[in-house]
């Protein structure tokens, strides 16, 4: 096994020896830093994009513009924007947080507004004929159903945040992606391939994590498979 | 915003116009390296994603689908930089190869995949009246289902076209030109102003691209089919 992962001089593409030596200072602390470098975006995005689309649903005619910054937020390269943010946040974890947050902010908006769009209008007007207050309908009619396409984009999210933040190393501030310039540095595959796995193995985890969620979430809809929408944010990244 | 401002300033020196670390060159060479991937991409992606799509029935399509949308959610988790310096490391390093891997294994799936949904989307009745009035199964492909999924392989394309630009950025890490080459020489000299206009630069680049794919769409793709997709 060890042969067959041989390089040209003789280094073996994985050093268990190394990973033995370094997982609670090095690796660890990295976890660590990558799942707060990760995770703290996705909960502000969500945090924001919740209302922000929940007000483009209902009043269609800020969407338009709202989608438009989105779609230019979400073409702009991560790296560029950490550039950018160290004039003005210095080389924090906020210089990576925020570029990380409008990028979700990006996915999520569309996905809200969307999965409230996917409610059939008998579904609204049956609750208005119960009796349902415009809040009570959105809170427990509208939102449930829109669940399936709005998680749809939370796992988009958080699986490109995962990967994106690595690319935060190129500023010293990376999670996992410092064992990438560590490997760079001393041209020493080890690092990279623990690296690129765990990244993987992270992202991985936290789809099925929120996939899980997304059952426990709306019950009704065990017996359905993915709807089109679902597929097509899932597929495409939701970029409309 | 003093900082921006330098960056301003920066765009106006004239040394920034002219030699090998110009702009000009420095564009051409995040142009190059782009136009290779993607030229790679679509040659592998394209013609992959709109096969798979045609084939509707029996265990292939069965297999295709599930293959292809998943190879989208795990292309996203895919760590590039590390990706970069992996192919760098291992691959006698200096050439174009290490850049044009992760470049290429990034953009292809939302190529195929794009392209694979927009065929599967072509109604049934449509396939049949090209059947039946004689075309051939590339017939089918080119003259029907290529321009009734134009607009989801546009989408794709983009996407694609948007991932290279930005992570041709990277090529500058492990000692290529480009853009990247502002945002790392400026790191490594502590100079932030070279930092700053390279950041600039890769994301006009990103945005331009984006532009484009948007005029593209609006020229190449025919009216009847733009409406049934004009929501997305």
């Amino acid at each position: 096994m060890y042969a067959a992962l041989a390089i040209g001089d003789g280094e073996p593409l994985i050093r268990w020896d190394w990973i033995a030596r370094n997982w609670d200072d090095d690796i660890l602390e990295s976890l660590k830093e990558h799942l707060i470098l990760s995770f703290t975006p996705i909960l502000l995005g969500f945090l924001i994009a919740l209302p922000l689309g929940i007000a483009c649903a209902r009043w269609r005619r800020f969407y338009p513009p709202v989608l438009a910054v989105t779609s230019v937020l979400y073409a702009l390269p991560a790296i560029a924007l950490f550039v950018v943010l160290v004039a003005f946040t210095g080389l924090t974890y906020t210089t990576v947080i925020i570029p990380l947050t409008l990028y979700t902010l990006s996915v999520l908006v569309p996905s809200v507004v969307d999965g409230l769009g996917s409610v059939p209008d008998h579904v609204r007007k049956s609750a208005t004929a119960m009796g349902f207050g415009e809040t009570r309908r959105m809170v427990q009619v509208e939102l449930p159903i829109a669940v399936p396409v709005v998680m749809a984009g939370l796992r988009v999210a958080t699986v490109s945040n995962i990967s994106l933040v690595s690319v935060g190393a190129m500023i010293g501030i990376g999670g996992l992606g410092e064992l990438f310039t560590d490997g760079l540095r001393r041209d020493f595959p080890t690092p990279l391939v623990v690296g690129i796995v765990l990244i993987i193995a992270l992202a991985f985890v936290s789809d099925m994590v929120l996939l899980l969620i997304q059952r426990l979430l709306t019950p009704w809809e065990r017996t359905r498979g993915a709807s089109k929408r679902e597929k097509e944010v899932l597929a495409t990244g939701g970029a409309a | 915003m003093n900082a921006i401002l330098n960056a301003l300033e920066w765009f106006g020196r004239s040394e920034q116009w002219s030699g090998v670390d110009g702009i000009p060159n420095r564009l051409l060479e995040h142009l190059w390296y782009s136009l290779l991937a993607f030229a790679l991409t679509v040659l592998i992606a394209l013609p992959l994603g709109l096969l798979l799509g045609h084939v509707r029935q029996g265990r292939l399509a069965a297999v295709s689908g599930f293959v292809v949308t998943s190879s989208a959610n795990a292309a996203r988790a895919l760590p590039t930089l590390g990706l970069l310096i992996l192919a760098v490391i291992l691959t006698s390093a200096g050439d174009l190869v290490p850049i044009l891997i992760p470049l290429v294994v990034l953009a292809v799936p939302p190529v195929l995949v794009n392209a694979y949904a927009g065929v599967q989307q072509v109604e049934p009745g449509l396939r049949d009246a090209a059947e039946g009035m004689g075309m051939t199964a590339p017939q089918v492909i080119l003259r029907l289902e290529l321009p009734v999924a134009l607009p989801l392989v546009l989408l794709g394309l983009r996407t694609a076209a948007i991932q290279i630009v930005s992570t041709a950025t990277l090529a500058a890490y492990v000692g290529l030109g480009g853009f990247g080459r502002y945002i790392v020489d400026g790191y490594a000299r502590q100079e932030y102003d070279r930092m700053a206009g390279g950041a600039i630069l890769v994301a006009v680049l990103a945005v331009v691209i984006q532009l484009v794919f948007t005029a593209l769409r609006r020229f190449v793709v025919s009216p009847g089919t733009r409406l049934q997709y004009a929501g997305s």
